[in-house]
């Protein structure tokens, strides 16, 4: 180990480095972390959206490699750049709003997936459909199992509100923040 | 292509040390300008950035070019070097910040010449063209640089 005593460097250095970073064009994906009823959550955008969002049981580093290697290694974490989003997702889980505003980046959904996941983030709030209804609405009645995966791999959680996707039988399916997260959000959305 | 980490970890891990580096060679004032240049420049380049191996070395190389740069802007340096080393030397482990601490407390030119000589590895010929002297006058900086933190550091 090294004996380094170098002091860390000042909040307002880094702020002006990501400032001129993103000024120039070389802030391809800026990240932050924000509060939760669930725990904390992950965010990630490009210039055009909102990317990626991390659910509490997620693990962000792995998040993060996974983005620098599909998107671009330019990723930064950047607070401030994710105000807005962090503001409707307050606002959704205080019951105040019903559907995001905020700018999506779908490039990580393509052909079926990508309008299978426009599918879901189209289902009103408080609503749910089954996986079947998804795959009929993205255009292949028998792609069941390829809605299932529109889901489960939905890079955008909540604001692509996957959780109102049920079974047939009205079971819940599955989602990545946990099952207990799943039933939580549709009674908080009932009960609105 | 090279699986590159997120940028950020490149700051998270190097950017106080590339910080301290430069304040050695360019003194507090100057530092945070080139700490900027420095990151931008590397946060510019990575993408294509081929080996990963030495990112820290990748990272202190570009400061020192970075410091080298500051000191011509200042008119120090009207002769341009002849050839800047391109790639990343591993620096040696100066029991980092303590040593730092000291060079950055030289004055401007004793502080210029230690850190071009012994970080960037720079002859003496184009220590003298980085500040604008003769060879003989950066040797000089050079010994009563050392001298000065024999003693501080004795």
């Amino acid at each position: 180990m090294t004996t380094t005593i170098d002091k860390p460097v000042s909040k307002k250095a880094l702020e002006a480095l990501r400032e001129r970073a993103a000024a120039e064009g070389l802030l391809d994906v800026a990240y932050a972390t924000a509060d939760s009823p669930f725990g904390t959550l992950l965010l990630a955008k490009t210039p055009r959206g909102l990317v990626r969002l991390g659910l509490p049981g997620e693990d962000a580093e792995e998040m993060l490699a996974d983005l620098a290697g599909r998107i671009s290694p330019r990723v930064l974490e950047d607070a401030a750049r994710l105000d807005e989003e962090r503001r409707e997702l307050d606002d959704y889980f205080a019951g105040r709003r019903h559907a995001f505003e905020l700018p999506i980046d779908w490039q990580l959904s393509n052909g079926f997936l990508l309008r299978a996941r426009q599918g879901i983030a189209a289902i009103p709030y408080g609503e749910t459909r089954t996986y079947t209804d998804l795959a009929r609405v993205a255009g292949n009645e028998r792609a069941v199992r390829a809605a299932g995966s529109a889901c489960s791999r939905n890079p955008i959680p909540l604001v692509i509100p996957c959780h109102r996707v049920l079974r047939s039988d009205g079971s819940l399916g599955g989602y990545a923040g946990g099952l207990e997260m799943k039933q939580r959000l549709l009674e908080m959305e009932r009960g609105a | 292509m090279a699986d590159l980490p997120p940028f950020q970890t490149l700051i998270d891990e190097h950017a106080a040390e590339v910080m301290g580096v430069l304040r050695g060679a360019v003194g507090r004032e100057g530092a945070e300008d080139a700490f900027q240049e420095t990151f931008l420049a590397a946060l510019r380049a990575y993408p294509s950035l081929r080996d990963t191996r030495n990112l820290r070395g990748w990272l202190v190389t570009i400061a020192h070019r970075k410091a080298i740069d500051h000191h011509r802007a200042r008119g120090r340096a009207p002769v341009p070097i002849a050839e800047v080393r391109e790639e990343a030397f591993t620096d040696p482990d100066p029991a980092d910040g303590a040593i730092w601490g000291a060079v950055a407390a030289l004055p401007p030119k004793q502080r210029a010449a230690v850190t071009l000589r012994f970080a960037s590895d720079l002859p003496h010929e184009e220590i003298a063209a980085a500040l604008g002297c003769s060879p003989a006058a950066a040797r000089r900086s050079l010994h009563e640089g050392l001298k000065r933190l024999r003693k501080e550091l004795a």
